[in-house]
């Protein structure tokens, strides 16, 4: 009992310290994708190839004057970052991030948990990290926060429904709500040579389930949120320093969990050439699936103009939605007619 | 163990039931509720029951009372109608669809019983477990849930049309 509690207590520890480096590395990767994209050049001053900028925004942030504005609701406006943060860092939880490893002579399965309704869990989760971004839109008492967080709550109810929708396509063929299970199904090859994963089953459904993780994180096409050209920044117009920061780290994990729950329902998961026999290539090939789609988000961010709201309304209510209904109601009767 | 979480969990939701009728501010009361439905997930875990647990967060937390922070949020603005477009053919689809609709709810009413479903493990069949609240909601207890999904829909466009009355 107190070892299996070690090992969570080790897990829970380096996953966090993972993700909080990633997401201050992930800012770092966003400006230079962007200065690459657009022909510019990006931070490298601070550092080898500004490498240290993150360590240097960090210290930054910290040292920022931490501003409440007078006409704000305190507790609210306090507690608001902190509603954002915490649900993002709890869902990272359920992912498997590997197969099984030995080390130190004991096997090792590379999640740090599994609960038999996993995938539910998260999904939970998701939809509780709108309170963060509505808290603070309202408790700021400013009328381009406010606005901002009306418009989030709005998108997130919109397009949650589609991505539920759109994952329980993979639900179907897999029979189960724990994603190490998902993840597992995958392994294996059609003909010799296709990996068993769902993409190419459900390529509809994971067309549907990215475009609307897109909105669900708030990133460009769907930044309507913190769109600074009408908004100033959205909901965290009124924050400052950490405050700030933590909305910001926020978003980053919230991206980080997409693409993760991405990878694990449709690319595979840790699945790739070689890991039953070199089990620590499974953590490789998920951070590498991971980095890609995680790369695919910045670049569609720095391609495509924003829509305007109503655009994206129509989007989520009268495109993605009915597409992602037709896609359970086709996955479900070709199953059926199969079996 | 079990006793120490129901424990706290219980003054948890009794607790913010009570602040969410305290307090004056409807933005902390629609808080408090959240708080609720948070500790009674917390006590379906505690009794084995996960996945009516995720779906009370995700339900009632994660949407219906985000629409409750939503109007609250409202309040406070002035009212922007949006044009609704009437499509007046509709209304002529709606009853053959909705006949449709129940000859073929009649049809699953009558063959539910002969349906063979895939056998769950014994860990599925635990009362509280996915697969078995799934295969007893759409085989024993099919008429039942049905109806209560035609009551809620029923609902929904009654206060609809209750709320927009002085269209005619």
């Amino acid at each position: 009992m107190t070892s299996l509690l070690l090992e969570w207590l080790v897990k829970i520890a380096v996953v966090f310290a993972v993700l909080i480096t990633s997401v201050a590395y992930l800012s770092y990767m966003e400006r230079r994708v962007a200065g690459w994209i657009q022909i510019r050049v990006g931070p490298n001053r601070v550092g080898p190839f500004g490498l240290l900028q993150p360590l240097a925004d960090g210290l930054k942030f910290i040292f920022k004057e931490d501003i409440i504005p007078i006409k704000a609701n305190k507790l609210l406006y306090l507690a608001a970052p902190a509603a954002a943060i915490v649900p993002a860092l709890m869902t990272f939880i359920v992912i498997p991030y590997g197969s099984e490893i030995v080390l130190f002579g004991k096997q090792i399965a590379l999640h740090v948990t599994r609960i038999n309704v996993g995938l539910l869990y998260l999904l939970g989760l998701a939809s509780l990290s709108v309170y963060g971004i509505v808290l603070a839109g309202w408790s700021s008492n400013n009328k381009y926060s406010l606005m901002g967080g009306l418009r989030a709550s709005a998108q997130m109810i919109s397009y949650e429904l589609s991505l539920g929708m759109a994952i329980i396509g993979v639900l179907v063929l897999s029979g189960s709500l724990d994603l190490v299970n998902i993840a597992q199904s995958q392994s294996g090859y059609w003909f010799g040579f296709l990996p068993r994963w769902n993409i190419f089953l459900q390529p509809v459904g994971f067309i549907i389930f990215y475009i609307a993780a897109l909105a669900e994180t708030n990133r460009v096409p769907f930044d309507l949120p913190e769109a600074e050209a009408e908004l100033v920044a959205g909901y965290f117009t009124e924050y400052s320093s950490m405050k700030f920061a933590m909305f910001f780290m926020s978003e980053y994990l919230n991206l980080i969990t997409s693409c993760s729950l991405a990878v694990t329902l449709y690319f595979g998961g840790w699945n790739g050439p070689g890991v039953n026999s070199h089990p620590w290539l499974s953590l490789v090939y998920f951070l590498v699936k991971v980095f890609l789609l995680i790369f695919l988000f910045m670049w569609i961010r720095f391609t495509l103009p924003r829509f305007r709201y109503d655009q994206l309304m129509w989007l989520g209510w009268k495109f993605l939605l009915p597409l992602a209904i037709v896609n359970v109601v086709v996955t479900s009767t070709v199953l059926l007619l199969a079996s | 163990m079990e006793r120490v979480l129901f424990i706290i969990f219980a003054a948890a939701a009794v607790g913010s039931a009570l602040n969410l009728i305290a307090q004056r501010n409807p933005m902390y009361s629609a808080l408090s509720l959240i708080g609720t439905l948070a500790s009674l997930s917390a006590l379906y875990v505690t009794l084995h029951a996960q996945f009516v647990a995720a779906m009370q967060i995700i339900v009632y937390a994660g949407a219906i009372m985000v629409l409750f922070v939503f109007v609250i949020m409202l309040l406070n603005l002035q009212e922007d109608q949006p044009r609704i477009e009437k499509q007046q053919w509709l209304r002529y689809l709606a009853v053959p669809f909705a006949a449709a609709l129940m000859a073929e709810a009649l049809y699953v009413f009558r063959n539910v019983k002969d349906i063979r479903l895939p056998a769950g493990s014994d860990s599925d069949r635990a009362v509280g477990a996915t697969w078995s609240i799934g295969t007893s909601l759409f085989t024993d207890y099919l008429l039942p849930f049905e109806v209560t999904s035609v009551l809620i829909l029923m609902a929904i466009v009654g206060a609809i049309v209750l709320a927009r009355r002085e269209d005619g």
